[in-house]
């Protein structure tokens, strides 16, 4: 039993498109980090989980094949898959693996390999992860499709518009060219995403996140290991909440808003000790999923970060910039850095490691006060959603 | 891909194996030789009625004869009373538009349709379909009021669709 968990080392490869490494390869390029930041070697890993949604790339037994790489055999391991989640779902589980005792010390690595398929086929598989019997069989839906569902639910309801979409790409375009690891790293203007063309009205091109390669990688200690190896740089997880959604988009109550993303973040807040009712106090900012422009916006509102309604006015006003309220995706988020589907969810782990620990690139480092960073990280359209709170402390302050 | 494929073969021969080197990066790659093609078979015997009342123009769910719940698309077992009792309904075909979208980069296996408007709506009997829409999207208004109807797909089956009312 450990009472907190640390991240005490982190790694990030380079992400965009990889056609200089092989999935192992690609996995080391963020291990190899992870385990220099930590001060640790593979034998000191107890036991390790592997995020990978996989279906476009051609290994399966990713745990098997790092055991083999990277000499981590005949340790523990497990596969973990929550669709865009799923780097969320394996800190869980390395998380939750050290909070009971049954390790010490878990590494969590999220890798996708997207582009060893084509393109179309790569639509074509991200499109199944809802409901493929009912959605996707007869109506083809894609990933973007089930997010413009809402994107036009939401300008529908609130009269947020085209251009405020644009405007979270402007903003994530702008930090992402900060980002040595981004994908894309240039900036764009509102012009350039309103005039690029049509993928699932009413996103465009520049509404949307790109297909990615890439690795991220986190080392999980339990308390009592943080105080025997003398760990001074690490972050803590104050909380985690998990929510699941269903298949069905038509199961569903509303379109301006993910359940499974408010359920999630009500157990975080809870177990971090944050004030629901005003949760920006006790954060230096945040990653949300922004897989496309308006679920950041909705993202805003689930999180509590603003009224219901209000997350469009907030991107209007540049509250989500260094300086505002709240700074959001200032990585890039998965808009500009890239949104490799399993390594998302452990790249924001590691984005909140940067940022707390005041190591982000010059241009891109938040203002670090309260010492605590928000994680929120969906899976589909909402069928899974994480959200995790980090800490420089053990504590929130209030 | 036929050219990639072209230049895999030339290579095969050259080089030995199947191999390219990537454009843009310079990297070398092997192309895979193992093609996998995938068709589910999926089973629908416990929703038979559903299909049965499609082809004559109707759109069953089901509803639990101990509680009343009703569930579209259609369930065979009642979580809220562990039940399995159930009773196929024909739901009102008419309902409410709340979202929609025009699917424009489409799967490849959706390739022999033109850019598809998908519609969710909200069926006067409660449950909401997810389905494509049948009509302009630009004349959609909001509260646009839709129709459930059947029509034949281009690969020959039937399928329900949205229309304006
Ligand atoms: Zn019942």
């Amino acid at each position: 039993m450990s009472e907190n968990v640390a991240i005490i080392g982190t790694g990030h490869s380079r992400f965009g498109t990889r056609r200089d490494v092989n999935i192992a390869e690609l996995c080391w390029e963020s291990m190899k980090p992870a385990f220099e930041t930590a001060n640790l070697e593979p034998k000191d890993i107890e036991f390790f989980v592997v995020s990978n949604a996989g279906m476009w790339s051609s290994e399966a037994a990713v745990p098997a094949l790092m055991a083999e790489y990277a000499d981590l055999a005949p340790k523990g391991s497990m596969r973990v898959e929550a669709a865009c989640a799923s780097g969320s779902a394996a800190i869980r589980v390395g998380y939750t693996a050290i909070k009971s005792g049954m390790a010490d010390i878990a590494l969590v690595i999220g890798i996708e390999k997207m582009q060893e398929s084509p393109n179309p086929n790569v639509i074509e598989l991200i499109g199944r992860f809802g409901s493929y019997f009912w959605e996707f069989e007869n109506f083809g839906l894609t990933f973007p499709a089930y997010y413009a569902l809402h994107g036009t639910a939401y300008m529908m309801k609130y009269g947020a518009t085209e251009e405020d979409f644009a405007r979270v790409a402007v903003k994530n375009h702008y930090y992402g060219a900060k980002n040595p690891y981004a994908q894309f790293q240039k900036e764009i203007d509102i012009e350039t995403v309103m005039k690029s063309p049509y993928i699932a009205w009413p996103f465009k091109l520049f509404d949307c996140s790109p297909i990615t390669d890439g690795s991220a990688c986190v080392i999980l200690a339990s308390e009592e290991k943080v105080k025997e190896l003398g760990i001074d740089e690490k972050i803590w997880i104050l909380g985690q909440g998990v929510g699941t959604g269903t298949a069905n988009l038509s199961r569903r109550e509303e379109f301006t808003s993910l359940a499974s993303a408010r359920y999630a973040a009500e157990q975080a807040y809870k177990m971090a000790g944050i004030d629901m009712d005003d949760p920006i106090k006790y954060l230096d900012g945040a990653n949300v999923h922004d897989c496309f422009t308006a679920p950041e916006i909705i993202a805003y509102e689930d999180l509590r970060f603003c009224k219901r309604g209000e997350g469009y006015k907030l991107i209007r006003e540049e509250q989500t910039y260094i300086g505002g309220k709240i700074p959001v995706n200032i990585d890039g988020g998965l808009k500009s850095k890239g949104h490799p589907i399993g390594a998302t969810g452990v790249s924001q782990a590691v984005e909140a490691y940067k940022q707390l620990l005041r190591k982000a690139e010059p241009g891109r480092q938040a203002d670090i006060n309260k010492g605590v960073w928000l994680a929120h990280n969906v899976g589909g359209t909402g069928h899974y959603t994480y959200v995790t709170i980090y800490g420089l402390e053990k504590e929130v302050k209030g | 891909m036929d050219k990639m494929k072209e230049q895999v073969m030339k290579n095969m021969e050259e080089l030995g194996f199947p191999v390219i080197v990537d454009e843009k990066s310079g990297a070398m790659q092997w192309v895979d030789m193992r093609e996998l093609r995938l068709r589910y078979i999926i089973s629908i015997e416990n929703i038979k009625p559903f299909y049965e009342g499609l082809k004559e123009g109707k759109l069953m769910g089901t509803k639990c004869k101990k509680c009343g719940r009703v569930f579209f698309p259609p369930q065979k077992d009642c979580p809220s009373c562990l039940d399995s009792d159930m009773d196929w309904v024909e739901l009102k075909k008419e309902g409410t538009l709340e979202t929609m979208t025009v699917v424009f980069v489409r799967p490849p296996s959706f390739g022999q349709y033109d850019p598809y408007p998908v519609a969710i709506a909200k069926l006067d009997d409660g449950p909401r379909i997810l389905a494509w829409y049948n009509g302009d999207p630009q004349q959609v208004k909001p509260g646009q009021r839709v129709k459930v109807q059947v029509s034949r797909r281009r690969e020959g089956y039937l399928m329900y669709e949205l229309a304006p009312l």
